[in-house]
């Protein structure tokens, strides 16, 4: 059998696995009278997350190559504009509309892309002007909230429910309920599966990493440093735009105040994830479970019923606050035993 | 001729400057379009005993991103990163203060719970605090400036939240609304900004700060050997910005009588982020230039004020404002200036083929 190898990298992901776990029992416990020992709780926060779980993955992929996308967020919100809008308005049938708005993700990430890696831009000023357009483009395409109803396939796919052949539980009235999935969770779990390979086996995923770790040395070995910057950020506004098809499927509607600050949650996802801001250390599967654990305190919070929803936020945060430090701690371990 | 306007191009001032100047004129054609007497824009009037004015607007309207914009520059300048928290600990301060102010729990109040000094004062040392957790972060725990700030972000807001119970808190006292309203004719917005920038110009133009912040900025490790606490001098650069924070978020407060914590400050810390990066200053750390900036953050409220008076809506604005700023960074870019360059050398080269 392959020995594992546990470095500092490995360490700050087990210690993430082993945090979430805790903490779910911790609630399976607590509250085990309000239902959170059912397995449809766990899946209800992948499917209130799977938009997340979709643009946290381009997120990361991002903060592999030490760029940052702080405009995914807003990608979003226009993605669901422009689904609400093309549906009612427009009257354009939804699968039509899910490849326009991949389209326009595409074309959005190429503009960025190119501002950074061959203008040479910060990635922090040109996302964050991504910000600005996307959530401005959202009111200028309609300044109301507008909710799907008209779309058939739409309302179809939104309301599908994929049931599990066990772990049921019998109601208060008797009825045998079956946990259930949405199809944006398999989606959002196709796309991480799809972002693990491709990180782990493709000569695009390793010349991530090694963008990430050293842009110089990376085109002293021949790579592309400015194509892979390029891909990547198309990357994560197609992964965005997925996730907003997802979002949008989740909430129905197109509102200009969506998804407001999603992509710090993107970020924070990933960096409890162990996803290094600096670039070059991480890994897809720490960004889902840090997702799983946002997903798991605003449960909780939720669960308590008597604390107030900014208790999620300041939880959040301190836990946040948590595995910086611990990463700060083990990179100066590693810089004081070279 | 052209080799003098060649040298003011090259200035640092010469792009904040030159955008502020397009926006008056833009502001100008409008007003001829519109029949209005071309020069509206910059006319002051005084009515009911008030400053009134297009131009008084900005400057007041932009005190908060101004007086944000100073300590910015200071934390670009010297960690090479973005604070990120400034908008959140703006709220913080308005829940702070006005929870004090009007006693935990209570919502709507027309008497001071304690003396209005200590709510402010109280309100000033939070902020004080978070910059200082910021800033321990960053300078002593190494994190990159961003993640670290990443935390208040989130928790600041919630915080301020708690504190006022989730709800929004007024304090319809009119010596607290003065802070927002009016010393005489002029708004006092206006004057803390001016004394905000005052102070910050003299602090640094007096003693060696700005040098001490560049330096550490350009290379920590240099000058940590050359002898300059680098850690500390990052530290002070964020209680600097905490302090600004709180200082806007007094102004902003003031203006609303009331702890508005959903909104006060919301995405003003891109604002302060672009102000800075408007104003000629590398986001990556090392030479700043304060009036740089300054014109920047009073440059987008320009901005945002004539896209109103064009009727363009405040949800909409963004739209304008993202192009104007990739224009700007990309005339700015590596890339570019090389292209310019290349371009004038062809013309010359061209210039002397026709001249044999």
């Amino acid at each position: 059998m392959k020995k594992l190898k546990i470095n500092s990298n490995t360490l700050l992901l087990l210690i993430t696995i082993v945090l979430f776990i805790v903490m779910y029992a911790a609630g399976c416990i607590v509250y085990a009278s309000k239902g959170f020992t059912h397995l449809q709780t766990f899946l209800n926060i992948l499917i209130n997350n799977a938009g997340l779980i979709c643009v946290a993955s381009g997120t990361t992929c991002v903060m592999l190559t030490g760029g940052i996308d702080i405009s995914v967020g807003s990608v979003v919100a226009m993605d669901c504009m422009i689904m609400a809008v093309g549906i009612e308005r427009w009257g354009w049938s939804s699968p039509v509309l899910m490849l326009f708005i991949l389209a326009i993700g595409l074309v959005f990430g190429l503009v960025q892309g190119f501002c950074i890696a061959y203008l040479d831009i910060q990635p922090f000023i040109v996302t964050m002007a991504g910000l600005f357009f996307a959530r401005g483009m959202t009111a200028v395409i309609c300044k109301d909230q507008v909710s799907i109803v008209s779309d058939k396939i739409f309302t179809a796919l939104a309301g599908y429910k994929i049931e599990l052949p066990f772990g049921g539980y019998v109601n208060k009235k008797g009825t045998m309920l079956m946990p259930y999935l949405r199809i944006t969770v398999i989606v959002a779990l196709l796309v991480v599966l799809a972002i693990f390979l491709m990180l782990k086996y493709t000569r695009f995923g390793r010349s991530i990493y090694a963008v990430g770790g050293n842009q110089q040395s990376a085109t002293l070995m021949g790579l592309d440093v400015k194509k892979t910057r390029l891909k990547v950020h198309m990357l994560a506004s197609f992964l965005a735009s997925i996730g907003g098809i997802c979002y949008c499927l989740n909430t129905m509607a197109g509102t200009t105040q969506q998804a407001t600050g999603l992509e710090m949650d993107a970020i924070s996802s990933a960096v409890i994830g162990g996803t290094l801001l600096t670039g070059g250390v991480g890994n897809v599967l720490g960004t889902l479970i840090g997702v799983m654990i946002n997903g798991t305190i605003s449960t909780l919070v939720k669960s308590n019923g008597k604390l107030i929803s900014s208790w999620s936020n300041i939880i959040t945060a301190i836990l946040l606050c948590f595995f910086i430090v611990l990463q700060s701690i083990f990179a100066r371990i590693k810089e004081a035993s070279k | 001729m052209m080799s003098k306007l060649k040298g003011l191009t090259k200035k640092q001032l010469f792009l904040p400057v030159f955008s502020m100047l397009l926006v008056m004129l833009l502001n100008v054609i409008y007003d001829i379009a519109c029949g209005h007497a071309p020069l509206t824009f910059f006319t002051i009037a005084v009515k009911n005993g008030i400053l009134y004015g297009r131009l008084i607007d900005i400057l007041n309207r932009g005190t908060e991103a101004a007086i944000l914009a100073i300590g910015m520059t200071l934390v670009v300048s010297s960690s090479a990163g973005t604070d990120i928290s400034v908008g959140s600990v703006m709220s913080l301060y308005g829940g702070m203060c006005c929870m004090l102010l009007a006693g935990y729990g209570n919502v709507n109040v027309s008497n001071y719970a304690v003396p209005l000094l200590v709510g402010i004062g109280a309100g000033l040392l939070t902020t004080c605090v978070c910059g200082l957790f910021n800033g321990f972060l960053v300078a002593y725990m190494n994190i990159q400036p961003m993640v670290a700030t990443l935390i208040l972000w989130s928790a600041g807001r919630a915080i301020g939240l708690l504190l006022c119970n989730s709800q929004i808190v007024y304090v319809r006292v009119p010596s607290f609304q003065k802070i927002g309203g009016y010393v005489g004719p002029i708004p006092t917005p206006i004057i803390v900004a001016a004394a905000c920038i005052l102070v910050a110009s003299l602090v640094l133009r007096m003693t060696a700060l700005g040098t001490y912040i560049q330096s550490v900025g350009i290379n920590k490790k240099a000058s940590r050997i050359a002898g300059f606490n680098s850690a500390k001098i990052i530290l002070l650069c964020y209680v600097i910005c905490g302090l600004c924070a709180g200082l806007a978020g007094m102004v902003a407060t003031s203006r609303i009588y009331s702890a508005d914590t959903n909104n006060i400050g919301l995405n003003l810390e891109m604002d302060a982020i672009l102000a800075v990066a408007l104003g000629g200053n590398s986001l990556g750390g090392g030479k700043f230039n304060l009036a740089g900036s300054l014109i920047g953050a009073y440059t987008i409220q320009a901005i945002d004020t004539t896209l109103l008076s064009l009727g363009v809506s405040t949800a909409q604005s963004p739209v304008f404002k993202a192009v104007i700023v990739i224009m700007i960074v990309v005339i700015q870019s590596a890339p570019a200036k090389e292209f310019f360059k290349e371009l004038s050398k062809k013309r010359n080269a061209g210039k002397g083929a026709a001249s044999v």
